[in-house]
């Protein structure tokens, strides 16, 4: 038994130091700017920089905007699978898969050549048309967590039975979807929504090669031309992943207090 | 009869209309880019079908790029898969304290998402030229890393960095499987005079193998898929698949397109392959978990 424990936080003693000396090492050289001793000049620096602020509200309005429209796009088809066609579960389910198994930059790559200013649909030839397909490649990125995090909630509720008694009360298909579904598949949509997030804000490959101004292809550039910023940028990254997964566990647990309470 | 078919009809057609857009839209932004560059890889510049771009991907360079991107793939996959193997079964079967287990587990989740650009600043800071353990080695063991042959910028280097989320990842996706073991197995094998060894051989392993394997594949897979890190970390200095195909994307840097988009299908190969396996193995593992 004593054995057993000892090999065990062993590991996890060594499991620890892989884990911490290089965000105390990031944290030490983001402090080194100013010579002779530490301080956070890095950080002003990072935060007194105009892109910083316009790359980073770009990548948040861009994330928020994929949220929503991914919300709208996948509740009501994983409700609309689950009541009327069951028989399709297995396709919707492989296609939201794929985005696994096809790599984000094949995937810009097929963009690229698909909706460029020479093809029927030239989505490249304007900024709006660019931002547009930006936010259609989060959604292909985010599909596989999203649709999952949103069909789980929708299996702790019985979409059948919910629908019949909002038809027998005069309920149009919006008021069922909106004021019966979506309030009940909340916490799915929300856990969905922070990964979401998470994958947008960071995402380098899609806007690098859309040329979209995002705050991925900003980090790149201030890594090529910086020396104290990056490993500021990258503690503030760290933090902010941190944020993101604390709040996913909230709703996680939310859900599964829901789930309980049935 | 004939009044009723008309109705199923109708009632097809809300069927159909109420998945349209979903349809649309993996047509539009998933499979029709996806199944482009395919069948570009099939053709030559004059649209006749052609398997030379497939052969040309064992060209020197090319062949070295997937060469390295599999080595670096499969070592970070296996290092990350033992190591959290490890950690996973000293926090789900190895008595520690409950809080201990959480904070594990909360730290992974962040750990498997920290990838991309910043981590790779984080390694710079850490074992680049003027990173503090680098710094450290030599002034206080002095131990010159870079003088001993190290490189950041190398399949070692690559490998160590990569590890950050592979080993969380790992962590996160085994131990529900490491949790489902059940307590009465290992005792009715303990009652029925097995050793500890004989236990994790003929009943863990058999459990667990498959989805052990699964998710070394889901490493693989999603170390062979990483752009972000490999640019930040390497700008285009280290040939790997990845940064063959951005620069490819950037200008043409193959000069013949058709071959660019055979270096996407032998990507796509690789990462379907490994995850077709994963979600596979994955459906057959979930037997036990019930």
């Amino acid at each position: 038994m004593t054995a057993k424990k000892f090999w065990s936080w062993l590991a996890v003693a060594v499991a620890a130091v892989y884990f911490i000396v290089p965000l105390a090492a990031t944290m030490e050289f983001s402090m080194r700017m100013r010579r002779g001793t530490y301080s956070f000049d890095a950080y002003r620096s990072v935060f007194s920089d105009q892109r910083f602020a316009e790359t980073f509200s770009y990548s948040v309005v861009m994330a928020l905007i994929t949220i929503v429209v991914g919300a709208l796009l996948i509740v009501p088809t994983a409700y609309w699978v689950r009541l009327r066609m069951p028989y399709l579960r297995p396709v919707v389910e492989f296609v939201t898969l794929l985005p696994l198994v096809v790599p984000a930059i094949v995937i810009v790559f097929g963009y690229l050549r698909l909706y460029n200013s020479s093809s029927v649909l030239p989505l490249t030839n304007s900024d709006t048309g660019t931002n547009i397909l930006l936010v259609f490649g989060f959604m292909t990125m985010s599909l596989p967590y999203m649709y999952r995090a949103v069909d789980t909630a929708m299996r702790t509720i019985d979409v059948a039975v919910l629908t019949e008694a909002a038809e027998s009360l005069g309920a149009s298909w919006t008021t069922i979807l909106f004021r019966c579904i979506f309030p009940n598949v909340l916490t799915g949509v929300l856990s969905g929504a922070f990964i979401t997030f998470a994958i947008a804000v960071g995402e380098f490959t899609m806007p690098s090669l859309l040329n979209r101004p995002a705050f991925g292809p900003y980090l790149a550039l201030i890594g090529a031309n910086k020396a104290y910023e990056p490993p500021a940028l990258a503690m503030i990254a760290f933090a902010m992943t941190w944020v993101s997964i604390i709040l996913i566990n909230i709703t996680t647990r939310l859900q599964k207090g829901a789930a309980g309470a049935r | 009869m004939a009044a009723t078919q008309p109705l199923l009809n109708r009632r097809m057609i809300t069927d159909w209309l109420g998945i349209a857009p979903f349809a649309i839209f993996s047509v539009m932004f998933l499979i029709a880019p996806t199944v482009y560059l395919i069948s570009g890889a099939f053709v030559d510049p004059n649209g006749n079908l052609t398997l030379k771009n497939l052969v040309d991907l064992f060209q020197p360079s090319i062949l070295a790029a997937y060469i390295i991107s599999i080595k670096v793939s499969a070592a970070s996959a296996i290092g990350g898969a033992i190591i959290g193997f490890a950690l996973a079964a000293a926090i789900s079967l190895g008595g520690l304290p409950s809080w201990l287990r959480s904070a594990v587990l909360t730290f992974c989740g962040v750990a498997s998402n920290f990838a991309g650009v910043p981590l790779a600043f984080a390694f710079l800071a850490t074992l680049g030229r003027l990173g503090l353990v680098t710094i450290l080695l030599r002034d206080v063991f002095g131990f010159n890393l870079y003088g001993a042959g190290f490189n950041l910028l190398s399949f070692l280097g690559l490998t160590l960095t990569y590890m950050y989320f592979q080993i969380p990842l790992m962590v996160l996706i085994i131990t529900p499987a490491l949790d489902g073991l059940k307590r009465e197995w290992s005792e009715a094998a303990s009652v029925l005079g097995a050793t500890p060894w004989q236990y994790w051989r003929m009943v863990v392993i058999p459990i667990l193998w498959p989805s052990v394997f699964g998710t070394l594949l889901l490493l693989f897979a999603n170390a062979f898929g990483a752009v972000a890190t490999a640019v930040a970390l390497t700008g285009s200095s280290l040939n790997i698949v990845p940064i063959v195909l951005f620069a490819q994307i950037r200008g043409d840097v193959l000069h013949n397109p058709n071959l660019g988009y055979a270096v996407a299908f032998g990507m796509v190969v690789i990462t379907g392959i490994s995850n077709f396996i994963y979600i596979w193995l994955r459906m057959r593992a979930e037997r036990w978990q019930k």
